[in-house]
């Protein structure tokens, strides 16, 4: 008996000590990437940067045309992605269930899940970038919804399955129609859930520079006209982090920075919704 | 053995029957399974009508028929007639939503929406009726108070449905079947995620509704089917093995399955 007891008790101190060991491992991974994120990029971090253009060499510049680009081309992708995603995955969870198509649907979202974004990119190229003719932020949009979409897709048919279905029937029960035991009842019981999932694809949208190499461009310029080439962060960071020049180096830097951060902020405030919502 | 039921409440005098639903010849399919088979029977008005019967014996499978929920699930189908004041409500152009805002439903476990306590009154309302304010409010308290949770809840009629304990939602989602003023309603198992306090509270609930309301009750307590119905049925294996007053299923049953199942032999 002792002797079974102590074999476990040794076995579990191992167990527990490599998970905390998977952990710290991890954590500081990611303390040391924000670390030296603020290491090189603060030191950068001055009202220029969210006044000024990228400017060339020997110029004092800023990354107002990236930060408005990357926006703009985000707010596009979720104009277009959010809506498909969340539809798709609504269709999946509430009338496709296991049907033929929905199998289908289903199995090819899984593959745009994990489809590399630069196969996106040059997709999206060959679509709206040639038979145009020239690069702009819409077709960028269009590369960073193909990408997002699939990630909505999958958080809003998961969490509508979460919903049980005696939720369904007693909406059901009252005479109340499917698209509003679907709108009213299904989407407000995991509310915090879809979005969480929109939020997380917006983050993910937000980081990506592959697609946007193919279709967005980049511009040194200030624009807001989605139909021609459109800056933006992670474009801007590829750009000046191969640059010889140490003042966009650094500026290369400092976006990395900002960027992390407001992809930080993002997923942090999904979180807190989340657990806001729990609780009432 | 002798019966351990205690006094089955009689039947309210013939003269006050008349028949609500009439299922005739109903027979139910989950695919292949044939779940029910030739069954008839009458709900009669104002009164409580208790299904009975083991596991699996159809019972559910027969309330789900009568509100037609089984619609919601492909590959399930019944055949024969079930009758709503005269008018077969298996037939295919019926408008279901009507149909379900005449005969309500409450379930197993309590099911409250994800809103607020007087939303989830005045939202089936919404379905049916625009109210000003003031009379929604009216309806929401008539509701809650129809099904004694007013006192309970009136303070914090803006809380969320789901913050109330199991008892209070299930009384919840019985006062929001009552705001919409069906005929029918369909408890199934009403009872069985309840404490015996709140057992006892939907039980003298589901007294005061009738008389008012038609209802059959699904339940795998006898006791309260003998405490709770005028009439009851005892199903077994898909079959109506008999379907009588209350007090007589119970203390002279005709049939001896009946007989065994309510003594507690078998079930």
């Amino acid at each position: 008996m002792a002797g079974l007891y102590s074999g476990r008790k040794r076995r579990n101190i191992v167990w527990t000590g490599l998970a905390y060991a998977a952990t710290v491992l991890g954590l500081t991974m990611l303390m040391i990437i924000l670390a030296t994120l603020i290491w090189n990029g603060f030191g950068g971090l001055s009202l220029d940067v969210f006044t000024k253009n990228t400017a060339p060499p020997g110029v004092v510049g800023g990354l107002l045309n990236s930060i408005v680009g990357s926006i703009i081309t985000t707010v596009i992708g979720l104009a277009i992605g959010a809506p498909l995603g969340i539809l798709a995955g609504t269709y999946l969870a509430e009338y496709g269930r296991n049907t033929r198509l929905a199998v289908v649907v289903r199995f090819i979202n899984d593959i745009l899940l994990s489809a590399p974004s630069i196969v996106i990119g040059l997709f999206i190229y060959e679509l709206l970038v040639v038979p145009v003719g020239h690069f702009s932020a819409l077709a960028g949009g269009v590369a960073l919804a193909v990408l997002g979409a699939p990630i909505m897709v999958r958080t809003t048919e998961d969490m509508l399955n979460l919903v049980p279905n005696t939720l369904r029937e007693a909406a059901s029960a009252l005479g109340m129609p499917r698209s509003l035991v679907i709108r009213h009842v299904a989407y407000r019981a995991v509310r915090s859930g879809i979005i969480t999932g929109v939020l997380l694809a917006i983050a993910r949208m937000t980081g990506e520079t592959a697609p946007l190499i193919f279709t967005a461009l980049g511009n040194s310029l200030f624009s807001l006209d989605p139909r021609g080439p459109m800056s933006s962060l992670p474009l801007i960071i590829y750009e000046f982090a191969r640059s010889p020049y140490a003042e966009q180096q650094k500026l290369a830097w400092t976006g990395a920075l900002i960027l992390t951060f407001a992809v930080l902020a993002l997923s942090i405030s999904a979180r807190a919704l989340s657990a806001s919502s729990k609780q009432s | 053995m002798s019966n351990e039921v205690n006094a089955p409440r009689p039947a309210k005098p013939p003269s006050a029957n008349k028949d609500k639903v009439i299922v005739r010849g109903l027979n139910f399919y989950y695919g292949e399974n044939h779940a029910l088979k030739e069954v008839t029977l009458s709900l009669f008005e104002g009164q409580v009508t208790a299904f009975i019967g083991p596991s699996g014996c159809g019972k559910s499978t027969l309330l789900r028929v009568l509100n037609r929920m089984y619609d919601l699930y492909p590959g399930q189908r019944a055949e024969g007639e079930v009758l709503l004041d005269g008018e077969n409500i298996l037939s295919k152009g019926l408008d279901l939503n009507l149909l379900r805002s005449r005969v309500g439903m409450v379930f197993q476990k309590p099911t409250p929406f994800p809103m607020t306590i007087y939303d989830n009154i005045a939202f089936g309302v919404r379905l049916y009726e625009k109210l000003p304010k003031s009379e929604m409010d009216g309806r929401v308290e008539s509701s809650l108070k129809r099904t004694a949770l007013w006192n309970e809840v009136k303070d914090k009629l803006n809380a969320s449905g789901l913050s109330l304990s199991g008892g209070q939602q299930q009384r919840l989602c019985i006062a929001r079947t009552v705001a919409i003023s069906p005929e029918v309603i369909l408890f199934d198992e009403p009872t069985s995620a309840l404490d015996p306090i709140s057992t006892a509270k939907i039980e003298e609930l589901l007294d005061e509704l009738s008389g008012e309301y038609t209802i059959a009750i699904v339940t795998h307590n006898m006791q309260q089917a003998a405490r709770v119905s005028h009439y009851t049925a005892f199903m077994y294996l898909g079959e109506m093995v008999e379907f009588n007053e209350t007090n007589t299923v119970f203390t002279s049953p005709r049939d001896k399955r009946t007989q065994d199942y309510v003594t507690g032999r078998f079930g």
